[in-house]
């Protein structure tokens, strides 16, 4: 029961990192109809941005941890965003009026081109950093000496996502952008007709989408102490699958999604094998879109007509 | 084009490969009236409305649209969401075009977004709260809750519209295209599957538009007991032409118009009336 419960909480830290990615997927999806392969090396570019930006804070003498965590937060959403916004100006616009399948493969281009773009500017070795938030609370300790461990870092990626997740619904349902984003999702046309400007629009799901991928890129470096330039890859796909089991196009099963994946992976390692816990991951998203197609709370696909 | 005209189209020519939709065509709209277009199915009544609204750039030709001020616009040369930003031109579809997952009310704030962008200052300062913001978001709420309750929505404000009846739907496209607060609206059939009932309110709507509000507009319609009531002047096409043009009295007895619609020729119909009458 201690293990289950330990299992737990880290299943759950992984897929709030799964899942604040896999938002960009699902929002972008949404908004434009493709996926946007480039979006784990964006992920990726926000760890890279976080420990360059960890680095320069602590060369200057700052020692004060909270605003250390906060600047680095800032900058590296504000500079992950920027990233988010040039991709989709320079690869993805351009392409929005060709044939379905060119905006796709102009994304696996891109994702080629950060990953190898960071090799060469940041080197190919695994950059590590020293752990900055230790300590954490013993929350159970059984008789054969089993503590159920929650540590601050996981403490504190929740309560991040929380909050994010909170801003960012709030973002979608209340605000002017939100719904100028929900009226393109679902008419283009009619939306510019009302005076909205389809392009910004959707600018601004690229930006939004990047800078809770480095959010996560934050996270994922805090928590598992590294970044590499290949680390997008695995979490990109993951993510996408998060997104594709949630119901691609829907916000909160984007969340779910990636919650289960985090969990799945995590039992499946503790149970049975590390070893083969992709495997159990991909294979329940199969499971689960053989019986349900649009995945856990998707719509289904009506043709416009 | 005269001071009374917002709109004047002026040899207006579509041609998609071979095919001429619209040929030379020439009418005016007059300010704080009802125009309507009519004419068979594929008269080419939509062409004119989609090269007015920038869907297509006219092969000829040129639109002109004149606001209240004296700002005169070549509307050929707009296209997409400036259509409704710097020329105020709002347009509907034959098919019903509400965002249907959203309710009544956030499908007339988007309609609203210029108005809302100015206050903001075209900054994010409207996502944070700005006071301005505020009193702007404010007014629109006011301006769509004024339009809900016009087309008698106003207890549905928070239904998704696309659960709405369909009469209903059409009258809720019309409320948010009037909250873009336009200088001219186009209606592509708005009566198009409207019961008797629901097609006097239609015409009372329009008629409250014109009078109230003084917006012009700019209509297609085969609903004719619509368009014979509430248009102060109609332009009649065939084949992509101008066949006749005038007030509704004057069209209805043009021969030229009834040969179009019962697809005789014109001395044919010329006798079937006076045979009739």
């Amino acid at each position: 029961m201690d293990y289950f419960a330990q299992q737990l909480i880290n299943g759950l830290v992984l897929g709030s990192i799964y899942g604040l990615i896999a938002i960009g997927y699902t929002m972008v999806y949404g908004i434009v109809g493709m996926i946007n392969f480039a979006h784990g090396d964006v992920f990726m570019i926000g760890g890279f941005v976080a420990l360059i930006t960890f680095v320069l804070l602590i060369s200057t003498g700052l020692t004060a941890i909270p605003v250390i965590l906060l600047v680095v937060l800032l900058v590296s959403m504000a500079i992950t965003a920027l990233y988010g916004w040039t991709i989709e100006r320079i690869a993805y616009r351009p392409l929005r009026h060709s044939f379905r399948l060119a905006p796709m493969l102009s994304a696996i281009g891109m994702s080629f081109v950060l990953t190898n773009y960071s090799q060469v500017a940041q080197g190919a070795r695994v950059k590590p950093i020293p752990p900055f938030i230790t300590g954490g609370y013993t929350l159970h300790e059984s008789q054969d000496g089993f503590v159920i461990q929650l540590s601050n870092i996981q403490i504190m990626v929740v309560v991040t996502t929380i909050v994010l997740l909170a801003i960012f619904t709030w973002l979608v349902s209340r605000t002017r952008l939100g719904r100028d984003m929900r009226a393109c999702e679902q008419d283009q046309t009619m939306a510019a007709l009302l005076g909205v400007n389809v392009d910004r629009t959707i600018s601004m799901t690229f930006v939004i989408g990047a800078a809770l991928a480095a959010v996560a890129g934050l996270m994922y470096l805090l928590y598992y102490g590294l970044v590499d330039f290949f680390m997008g890859f695995v979490a990109g796909i993951k993510a996408f699958t998060a997104a594709v089991l949630g119901g691609i196009g829907s916000l909160p099963g984007a969340m779910l999604g990636g919650l289960a994946i985090g969990l799945i992976e995590t039992f499946w390692s503790a149970y049975f094998s590390v070893e083969y816990k992709d495997v159990a991951a991909f294979s329940i998203l199969i499971v689960v879109l053989i019986f349900m197609p649009t995945g856990l709370l998707g719509r289904p696909e009506v043709e416009k007509v | 084009m005269s001071r009374d005209e917002i709109l004047s189209v002026d040899r207006l020519t579509m041609r998609f490969g071979g095919i001429v939709a619209v040929q030379d065509l020439s009418f005016a709209a007059e300010r704080k009236k009802i125009t309507a277009l009519i004419g068979p199915n594929g008269a080419g009544k939509t062409t004119v409305f989609n090269c007015i609204t920038g869907f297509y750039k006219p092969s000829d030709g040129t639109i002109r649209l004149a606001h209240d001020d004296g700002k005169v616009i070549a509307l050929e040369r707009l296209n997409d969401f400036r259509i409704a930003k710097q020329a105020k031109v709002a347009r509907t579809f034959q098919n019903i075009r509400l965002f249907p997952g959203m309710t009544a009310l956030e499908n007339l704030m988007v309609a609203q977004h210029n108005a809302l962008m100015r206050a903001s200052g075209f900054t994010l300062l409207g996502l944070i709260g700005a006071p301005g913001y505020r009193d702007a978001e404010k007014r629109a709420i006011g301006l769509a809750t004024d339009w809900l309750r016009r087309v008698n929505l106003l207890d549905r404000a928070d239904d998704a519209a696309g659960n709405f009846a369909y009469g209903d739907q059409r009258r809720l496209e019309i409320a948010r295209a009037m909250c873009t607060e336009p200088a001219l609206l186009c209606l592509d059939e708005p009566a198009a599957g409207l019961n008797a009932r629901e097609s006097a309110a239609l015409s009372e709507l329009l008629l409250s538009i014109r009078n109230e509000l003084g917006t012009s507009i700019l209509l297609i319609e085969h609903d004719m007991s619509v368009v014979m009531e509430i248009s102060d002047h109609i332009v009649v096409m065939d084949h992509g032409v101008k066949i006749a043009e005038g007030s509704p009295r004057e069209v209805r007895d043009d021969p030229k118009v009834i040969a179009a619609y019962l697809g005789t020729d014109e001395e044919e119909a010329v006798a079937v009336m006076e045979g009739g009458s």
